[in-house]
């Protein structure tokens, strides 16, 4: 007879040995690197551009996230639509985004189109004009995607909580208005787009299963632009946090719930206890079992979910802990949160707790290393933060041997309830 | 092309497995033949509000959530109109543990009092979280009620109200999962880095004495077929004007649903589709406009939904709408464009297919819906399909008195 009440026998999370699959290097004629991930059995393919051309750069809101997004949308030779006419015909999707530093272009497409593909891209590239009639509809979009926007807690949450962090004139708490559009001009958008894109730095990251010449068919269609190298600094704005800790806005009279958002400064990648944190932050409010969800979720139904994660930044990040609860219980919840940083701070995790996090942390590296795509997204991280592969397994080690004394000092120093800033937006 | 093997149990219970020794992990699949259209219309939301508590700890298992932890998995489930989908993803070596724990919960819950009353308040934060408090939530309640009169879509899978899920009572969750959490309601997917063999003995041993149950033998009334143009209007508070128009289409299993999706992927599929280039570009009309269709097992919906851009007529962007589905029915699609969407298609297969997870659920969905073989035959039905195919499907959607219009008036 089966005895249900005994778990299988597991293999521990430390006998794991992990890898990152390497990269191979290549130049091209120009100077500009690519990182070439070899792996997988179908013919998918994914190449990113990545280029020194976000919000850092630019003098006037908009403009970066401007040319980024209108990118595709025009050239001497094809208009918007042949250009993602294009992209469709081969069953391909062409993304971009523009973050804080970077901004990028990604190609995702079956291997067997991708000759018909990069001689567009290196076009775009090139010779973008950004139409005046594609920039006016742009604008008139985006204005009215935002005051749909304005209307949700959480996205006006969103936005508050960065620019407390951060200050407004900084890259990481800017915020948009309807005026910042209405204001965009053509020749800034072109300018931007000669200095970032044309002539900018450019670093080129290809995934999945490499067709044969891939790297000669890159350099014959990117290695004559005058493209360059990636320089590894990005200009440094200093932030300018909020004095004001505590902000209760109304953004809805009738909203039924509020948006809460607690967050501190935290340093970057390259500070010693930023893997660390990882950790601890794994089990207070990082995953479906954390203390957070546990306690403030599965306990109290306060909430439908609520997350606490390290911000993606290159030079500055933050922790901040996230979660929309009904109205009537908001300042219930953040009592709950600020005790369950108490509790880190004052009891040691057991042993117990430690060993289900060391595994599941392990356990999501693991299912997360799994494809071309999430391997070339690791590497990114790394390099792109010029961090190397050493980072990677210094995380795995850190993840296996920190300890609960370790995690307890941790939390003292950085889980303490006067150093958050705290925002309900209902 | 997706290799597979599938067994039964004695006690009824379906097992496909699917090997994949490139990957490191492996995935237990649990698909239970249950969704928010087998709900009373007095007791909506049950279905979903019933995955929750399968969260909750079952009868020989207090604690769910550490013991994957221990054993490096992580899980999700999500419940739709049809059917609803349990996953574990472990590292290959502990595929063990979500055997053990998935089979405990379909032995039989825990029911317990304090997680009833947790998941309710849980439910009732996310209703409001995607539904209450965010402009034009309630669009899906008012257009499914409008679109369907008889057929349990007309409700949504979160519920059709608040309190149908405050008012749920444990004697209803009982009764709800001895009647469809069963061996014989259920189907088991085993995918990844684990050989066929041992997939099959895990599944005999923590699977195999469960008692198989009653198979559920649906009979829910069908929508029969609209004869009059349906129209709605509602005024809130939001900042724009938006139009959602909804045209009856076949049940997934009948080969005209792949050709509405190639019309919704023309019309709606991309940048260069139609709609975006007349109606955005070219018109200036909407901010943005979408086309899509549910996917729906029982006969779904196409759905046209846009922004209108500001101070532009409700009206005036309607008939220009109008005036691209009268082109769908009235010109054949080139060949061009229609190799284009093939293409499209192909792809969104492929990439869709490159995680072992998504390989798992799809597999116990097309086994639901028939054969799990399905799969890999969806790409040549689509490849199919011709011109005259598309127009004369187009022909019979787009007809005015199949379609459901409700005009969104923002009050500001």
């Amino acid at each position: 007879m089966l005895n249900r009440t005994i778990a299988p026998k597991v293999v521990d999370a430390v006998d794991f040995h992990l890898t990152l699959p390497p990269y191979n290097k290549y130049t091209l004629r120009n100077g500009v690197e690519i990182f070439a991930i070899e792996l997988g059995e179908l013919d998918t393919l994914m190449v990113n551009w990545i280029f020194d051309a976000g919000n850092f750069y630019e003098n006037k809101n908009l403009v970066a996230a401007t040319a980024n997004y209108l990118l595709k949308n025009g050239t001497s030779k094809k208009n918007a639509f042949a250009i993602n006419e294009h992209f469709d015909y081969y069953g391909s999707f062409l993304s971009r985004a523009c973050q804080n530093e970077f901004a990028d272009i990604s190609l995702h497409c079956l291997g067997k189109h991708v000759n018909e593909l990069l001689p567009v891209i290196a076009e775009i590239l090139a010779d973008s004009v950004f139409p005046q009639d594609e920039i006016d509809i742009y604008k008139k979009n985006m204005q009215q995607r935002l005051l749909v926007g304005l209307k949700k807690s959480d996205f006006v949450a969103g936005r508050l909580i960065d620019s407390y962090l951060f200050g407004e004139d900084h890259p990481y708490g800017k915020m948009s208005s309807t005026e910042d559009y209405a204001n965009l001009k053509q020749d800034e958008i072109k300018k931007f787009y000669k200095e970032y894109y044309e002539q900018g730095s450019c670093v080129i990251f290809v995934a999945g299963k490499l067709p044969k010449d891939i790297i000669e068919k890159l350099d014959e269609c990117f290695g004559s632009l005058p493209l360059h190298p990636r320089v590894s600094s990005t200009p440094t704005i200093a932030v300018r946090p909020a004095a004001e800790k505590k902000y209760n806005i109304v953004n809805d009279v009738n909203g039924v719930q509020g948006s809460i958002r607690i967050a501190r400064h935290f340093p970057n990648r390259h500070h010693p206890d930023f893997q660390k944190m990882q950790v601890l932050n794994n089990l207070f409010g990082g995953f479906f079992g954390s203390r957070l969800m546990t306690n403030i979720r599965e306990d109290k139904g306060y909430t439908y979910g609520i997350h606490s994660y390290l911000l993606n930044h290159v030079q500055q990040s933050a922790l901040l802990i996230s979660t929309e609860a009904g109205k009537e219980v908001c300042s219930a919840t953040i009592d709950e949160v600020y005790k369950e940083m108490k509790m880190l701070c004052d009891e040691r995790v057991d042993d117990e707790e430690l060993h289900a996090t060391r595994n599941f942390m392990i356990g999501t590296i693991l299912a997360d290393l799994d494809g071309p795509f999430q391997v070339a997204g690791r590497w990114k991280n790394i390099l792109l933060n010029n961090l190397d592969g050493e980072y990677f397994y210094k995380g795995i080690d850190t993840i296996k041997t920190i300890t609960a004394a370790e995690l307890q000092d941790l939390a003292n120093k950085y889980l303490q309830p006067e150093d958050f800033y705290e925002l309900v937006v209902v | 092309m997706i290799h597979f093997e599938k067994f039964q149990l004695q006690n009824g219970l379906r097992l496909i497995v699917h090997e994949d020794v490139s990957t490191p992990v492996a995935v237990l699949n649990v698909l239970y033949d249950v969704g928010a259209r087998d709900e009373d219309a007095g007791r909506t939301g049950f279905a979903h509000l019933f995955e929750h508590l399968m969260f909750g700890g079952s009868i020989n298992i207090e604690d769910f959530e550490t013991p994957l932890q221990v054993a490096g998995g992580e899980n999700n489930a999500f419940t739709t109109n049809d059917l609803t989908n349990y996953y574990m993803q472990l590292p290959a070596e502990n595929i063990e543990t979500a055997f053990w724990l998935e089979s405990d919960r379909m032995l039989s819950l825990a029911f317990s009092e304090k997680s009833l009353e947790v998941q309710r308040k849980v439910v009732s934060e996310e209703f409001k979280e995607h539904y209450i408090n965010k402009p034009y939530g309630d669009v899906w309640f008012k257009m499914r009620e409008l679109a369907y009169k008889v057929h349990p879509y007309r409700w949504m899978t979160i519920g059709k109200e608040l309190s149908h899920i405050e008012n749920a009572q444990l004697s209803d969750v009982k009764k709800f999962f001895f009647k469809h959490y069963c061996p014989a309601n259920a189907i088991v997917v085993v995918a990844g880095n684990i050989r066929t063999e041992q997939a099959r003995s895990l599944t005999e041993k923590w699977f195999g004495d469960i008692p198989s149950g009653e198979k559920y033998i649906r009979n829910i009334p069908q929508e029969p077929k609209q004869n009059e143009e349906r129209k709605l209007e509602v005024h809130a508070d939001v900042p724009l004007d938006a139009l959602y128009k909804c045209y009856h289409m076949s049940s997934r299993t009948d080969d005209r649903y792949y050709v509405a999706e190639l019309i919704a992927e023309v019309l709606g599929g991309g940048a260069s589709s139609r709609l975006h280039q007349a109606l955005v570009k070219e018109k200036k009309l909407f901010s943005n406009i979408e086309c899509y269709q549910t996917g729906s097992t029982d006969a779904g919906l196409l759905v046209v939904e846009g922004k209108l851009i500001k101070g532009i007529d409700m009206v005036v962007a309607d008939k220009a709408v109008e005036e691209e589905l009268v082109k769908m029915c009235s010109q054949k699609i080139d060949d061009k464009e229609l190799t284009k969407i093939k293409n499209k298609t192909e792809s969104a297969i492929v990439f869709e297919d490159m995680s072992v997870m998504n390989r798992a659920a799809n597999l116990a969905m097309y086994e639901l819906l028939g054969d799990a073989n399905l799969m890999n035959t969806e790409l040549a039905k689509y490849q199919s399909i011709s011109a005259n195919q598309i127009l004369s499907e187009s022909q019979i959607l787009f007809d005015k008195k199949n379609s459901n219009t409700l005009y969104y008036y923002s009050n500001n």
